[in-house]
């Protein structure tokens, strides 16, 4: 099946390699833009699924509710009005994880095996040994995680992995009534938006596209984009997203070069130790020492 | 805490020496596949209808336990029915969050009446509820039946009392519905389905 083996193939912070004989589909969830209503019903599984229950909260003026991603709400529906050559339009993102090829957060993370992704491409927080520090906030390009005032750990969507894990899709695409949420392995989804791009266009979307940006390698979750040339239009979609280079610097080239650095000392004290021994002081020495210190 | 020296260097370097040691790898941790376990596994699966709009999307109810004897069924988890012809598994925002409106504290739970007059509900059985709708109809149409019209043309009509049936009733249900109703006279019948 195109979705069941949920080998380890990346674990944060950790330098044993991973198991990786095995070759897995990789699955993707594709979002069409174009096909969205609005209607929240995601939002609804998403919540019902994971045992969320963000609280009620009050209306801030637009129609994004809640507000911002929360600990609690991994999903939510972004609503631009975009004015464009005259016309009105009604943008409607559904904001969430990209579950990216190449993920930021993972990279920052320091907390061994609290960000994995699976062969399959799912991105997943551990929250057992998340140690709440929030590096995966820094790393991530599309402001994701969320750091739970609760437990002081990071959540954000695991594309169900459970479901996708026992052969079911998650929560979000199966609710969808529009049928603007799809998945499927990665290649057939992008077959599916060739399609719809191709119907956009000959309804006047010149620059219809898709969303799978290369700056983090491509993602696991994709957008059919009207307007693929302007993503910043959509609630401020990035243009070409890609991980911080602090982030790239501090946990890239700078950690191989301070484990060195440390293997380096240790291994100067070992060989000092053989060559010169333990720094031995006669009796006759301390006597002086002591007496010159508690002078009677 | 008396600590001399000698002890204080021996305990940096041990706490350099094997944090570097952990650092450099000699310490691997289980690389498990950790996902959350599938909360469906051995639950009992039941289709029902969505009873929000007349659009009736199946949904599948998923419950605790598999009936046994001593098992308190308690539902855990509600999505579409894949099987369903008329929502094929989707389900609107409202349908998608059944699984609260069934644990909803403001949820009626058992027929109440308001009697005329009165301002209070009051809470009744079935058996009781059941009877006095029976009283309700019987009294109504033995005294609005309208057996022939000016004509002298047999119509056997019950003009006063109307019917709403269900959307989320089955065509077999329908049927006997029908069946029932305009067996009785009444004429002004109709279903949820068209509303």
């Amino acid at each position: 099946m195109v979705w069941q083996s949920l080998d380890i193939r990346r674990r944060s912070a950790t330098t044993t390699p991973m198991p990786q004989a095995r070759e897995s589909t990789e699955v993707a969830k594709l979002i069409d833009i174009s096909q969205c209503i609005g209607c929240k019903a995601c939002q609804v599984a998403c919540m019902e699924w994971n045992d969320l229950r963000q609280e009620v909260g009050y209306c801030v003026g637009v129609y994004d509710n809640p507000p911002d991603l929360t600990a609690k709400a991994w999903t939510v529906m972004r609503f631009t009005e975009l004015e464009n050559d005259g016309r009105l339009e009604w943008l409607i993102r559904k904001d969430g994880c990209m579950h990216c090829q190449d993920p930021g957060c993972l990279k920052a993370c320091p907390a061994p095996g609290a960000i994995v992704q699976y062969a399959n491409g799912i991105v997943e927080f551990h929250q057992e040994h998340c140690i709440g520090c929030g590096y995966c906030l820094t790393g991530c390009p599309f402001n994701i995680p969320r750091l739970s005032d609760q437990d002081h750990k990071a959540y954000k969507c695991s594309l169900c992995s459970d479901r996708v894990a026992v052969g079911q899709v998650p929560a979000c695409i199966k609710t969808c009534p529009t049928g603007a949420l799809h998945f499927g392995s990665k290649e057939d989804m992008k077959e599916h938006a060739e399609q719809r791009i191709a119907d956009l266009k000959s309804r006047g979307f010149a620059n219809a596209g898709l969303y799978d940006p290369p700056g983090v390698e491509g993602t696991h979750v994709m957008y059919v984009l009207q307007h693929a040339d302007h993503p910043e239009w959509y609630a401020g979609l990035p243009h070409d997203p890609a991980i911080s280079p602090l982030v790239e610097v501090w946990k890239g080239w700078t950690k191989p070069l301070a484990i060195g650095v440390m293997a380096a000392g240790v291994l100067a004290s070992l060989i000092h130790y053989v060559m010169k021994g333990p720094n031995e002081i006669s009796k006759e020495t301390e006597k002086e020492v002591e007496n010159e210190t508690r002078p009677e | 805490m008396n600590v001399t020296r000698r002890q204080f260097l021996k305990v940096t370097a041990a706490g350099l020496g094997s944090s570097s040691l952990a650092m450099l790898g000699f310490s691997p941790q289980p690389t498990l596949a950790e996902i959350r376990n599938f909360k469906l596994a051995r639950t009992t699966e039941t289709r029902n209808t969505c009873p929000y709009c007349s659009v009736s999307c199946g949904v599948l109810i998923y419950s605790l336990g598999d009936k046994s004897k001593n098992a308190r069924a308690e539902i855990v988890h509600i999505e579409g029915d894949p099987d369903n012809p008329v929502n094929r598994g989707t389900l609107c925002p409202k349908g998608a969050g059944l699984l609260d409106m069934i644990h909803s504290a403001n949820r009626l739970k058992h027929p109440e009446v308001r009697e005329p007059g009165a301002s209070e509900w009051k809470r009744i059985t079935w058996d009781e509820a059941l009877d006095r709708i029976a009283r309700h109809m019987k009294a109504d149409r033995d005294a609005q039946f309208i057996k022939t019209n000016a004509d002298g043309v047999t119509v056997n009509r019950w003009n006063t009392t109307g019917f709403l049936a269900s959307s989320a009733a089955s065509n077999e249900a329908g049927y006997l519905t029908h069946k029932v109703l305009r067996g009785l006279g009444v004429v002004t019948l109709d279903t949820q389905a068209r509303i």
